[in-house]
């Protein structure tokens, strides 16, 4: 397979339909378009499959939990104000324990916003976003690569842990175009059991998230929990750059990862040993591993495109093992390497 | 080192598809490159623009916020953008529908008479293929092999004809520049 140059949107589409995704569902959202438009045009030549540009973004998301039901695997996408509708059809998929991959590109907010990249979406989608006590594993690409590699994986992910799992990028990751090499997936492995294929001569089968018994629900929540404390303990990803001499690291992830690698090239240009913490999953947050990091490094810098999101997560990790400072550019606006780089310079400066 | 190039135009004048063929040329010639479209509320005859960015390293950022090259088709473009480029950098300009020139001294600037020159050859619509000739002429980023071999991968098995225009128009735009 050969490098090849696409844009964010087009390229999680892509790895979608080789990944297996066989029934997309969506409706149409700036700065997401071209992820929907790239499934009409391509899913129909994977053999089964099936696009649909629904009505709404509350039926997309439920008719890819009825696809997964019925054992296909699924995708929908949208941007902000999209993911906020679909967040009831989310928190039953948890409940019904389907497997699904739901991809927001997200944009300026809170409301309708703007159509700029930005990062406010982060406690709905590490949170849960929707109704009850339930998690989805949220992955942060910050490559063209990555997000080939990470819808791949949240396909896989979203089997194996039977729930729905959020791909979180934003405007920028989706309009960019990068350099991008598919890699082989892996085959599908999801047991016929958990599909409704119509009883047949066999028993029947039920998939739901109405338990009216609380005996039984508390139950059903325990069993989740349980699931996502496996999920906690086996699946977080983060990548640390230039960690080893620092004495002062960056956290930030996806877009403003970015940023903060160009704004550590400068810094470092001028002898300030600064580096990069980047969680790839955001849930399950790569917290010990940052917790690690304190070991010899006393100083932190969040920086998000929100008002600070991440940061809490951060603080439950380093709080009381290390400082942690904070800058942040909601709404849209997307700072440059060099102003970052400034900012971390005049924290840098009050280290002692 | 990381090379930024910065086309803007009107819509319909083929402004993304300059930064998508260059990027794709760079891509081909083996350089780490984004290339980011502005995008929203854009439509033909309203402006439209892209940033390339292209370097022998991870590039960080694919905005520009001081490109090298900054490449204008329309008036509009060349007074909105005049200011982001980089002392001592290029300004390239379409000077047959552009009659204004930059009012700094601390850049280079070329004009190439590319609407009229695609006109010549038959059609207007390869101004951009044009002023692409001078620009990959001027900035040795990547070689015009590369260059028109990448443009043929994108433009795919659309008409073969379309193909040879843009070959010449290519050809005029590179012989324009002189060394």
């Amino acid at each position: 397979m050969n490098k090849v140059l696409m844009s964010g949107n087009n390229i999680i589409g892509e790895a979608a339909i080789r990944a297996g995704c066989r029934f997309y569902a969506g409706y149409p959202i700036t700065p997401q378009n071209e992820l929907t438009e790239y499934m009409a045009e391509h899913i129909r030549s994977a053999e089964g499959g099936v696009f649909i540009q629904s009505e709404s973004e509350i039926a997309a998301i439920n008719m890819i939990a009825g696809a997964s039901a019925a054992g296909l695997r699924v995708m929908t996408s949208s941007s902000s104000p999209g993911i906020s509708l679909k967040q009831e059809g989310i928190s039953s998929m948890a409940a019904c324990e389907l497997p699904g991959v739901i991809v927001n590109i997200m944009r300026g907010g809170p409301g309708l916003g703007n159509i700029r990249p930005a990062q406010g979406d982060y406690f709905q989608a590490t949170r849960g976003g929707g109704h009850g006590d339930y998690r989805t594993i949220v992955l942060g690409p910050a490559t063209g690569q990555e997000l080939a590699d990470l819808t791949m994986d949240a396909f896989d992910l979203a089997d194996k842990y039977r729930t729905p799992v959020m791909i979180l990028a934003d405007g920028m990751m989706g309009q960019m175009m990068e350099p991008v090499i598919f890699k082989k997936p892996h085959p599908r492995n999801y047991p016929e059991k958990f599909m409704l294929r119509g009883a047949g001569n066999g028993k029947s089968k039920f998939i739901r998230g109405l338990l009216l018994d609380p005996i039984d629900s508390e139950g059903h929540n325990w069993k989740l929990a349980r699931k996502y404390a496996v999920i906690a303990q086996n699946e977080t990803l983060r990548e640390e750059h230039l960690t080893q001499d620092a004495e002062m690291v960056i956290v930030a992830y996806g877009t403003a990862a970015r940023i903060a690698k160009g704004a550590i090239k400068r810094l470092r240009d001028h002898g300030l040993k600064v580096g990069l913490f980047r969680p790839i999953t955001l849930w399950p947050f790569p917290e010990m591993k940052l917790r690690a990091l304190s070991a010899g490094i006393k100083n932190f810098l969040v920086f998000e495109m929100s008002t600070g999101q991440m940061l809490e997560d951060v603080r439950l990790a380093l709080q009381g093992y290390a400082n942690i400072d904070f800058h942040g550019r909601p709404g849209g606006a997307v700072p440059t390497p060099a102003e970052l780089a400034n900012v971390v310079a005049k924290f840098y400066s009050k280290i002692d | 080192m990381i090379i930024k190039a910065f086309f803007s135009g009107f819509g319909g004048q083929g402004v993304l598809m300059m930064g998508i063929s260059l990027a794709n040329a760079a891509m081909n010639k083996g350089l780490h490159v984004t290339y980011l479209p502005a995008y929203g509320a854009e439509m033909r005859g309203g402006t439209a623009n892209c940033t390339v960015a292209m370097g022998d390293e991870e590039i960080a950022s694919p905005v520009a916020s001081e490109p090298d090259y900054l490449i204008v088709m329309s008036s509009p473009a060349l007074s909105s953008f005049q200011n982001k480029v980089t002392s001592g950098g290029t300004i390239f300009i379409n000077s047959s529908i552009i009659e204004a020139r930059p009012l700094r001294q601390d850049v280079q600037s070329l004009c190439i008479p590319c609407t009229d020159m695609a006109q010549e050859l038959g059609n207007s619509r390869a101004t951009n293929i044009v002023m692409m000739g001078a620009f990959v002429k001027k900035s040795r980023i990547v070689t015009p092999d590369i260059y028109l071999k990448s443009l043929e991968t994108i433009m795919g098995s659309r008409k073969k004809s379309l193909a040879e225009i843009n070959r010449k128009a290519f050809a005029a735009g590179f012989d324009y520049v002189k060394d």
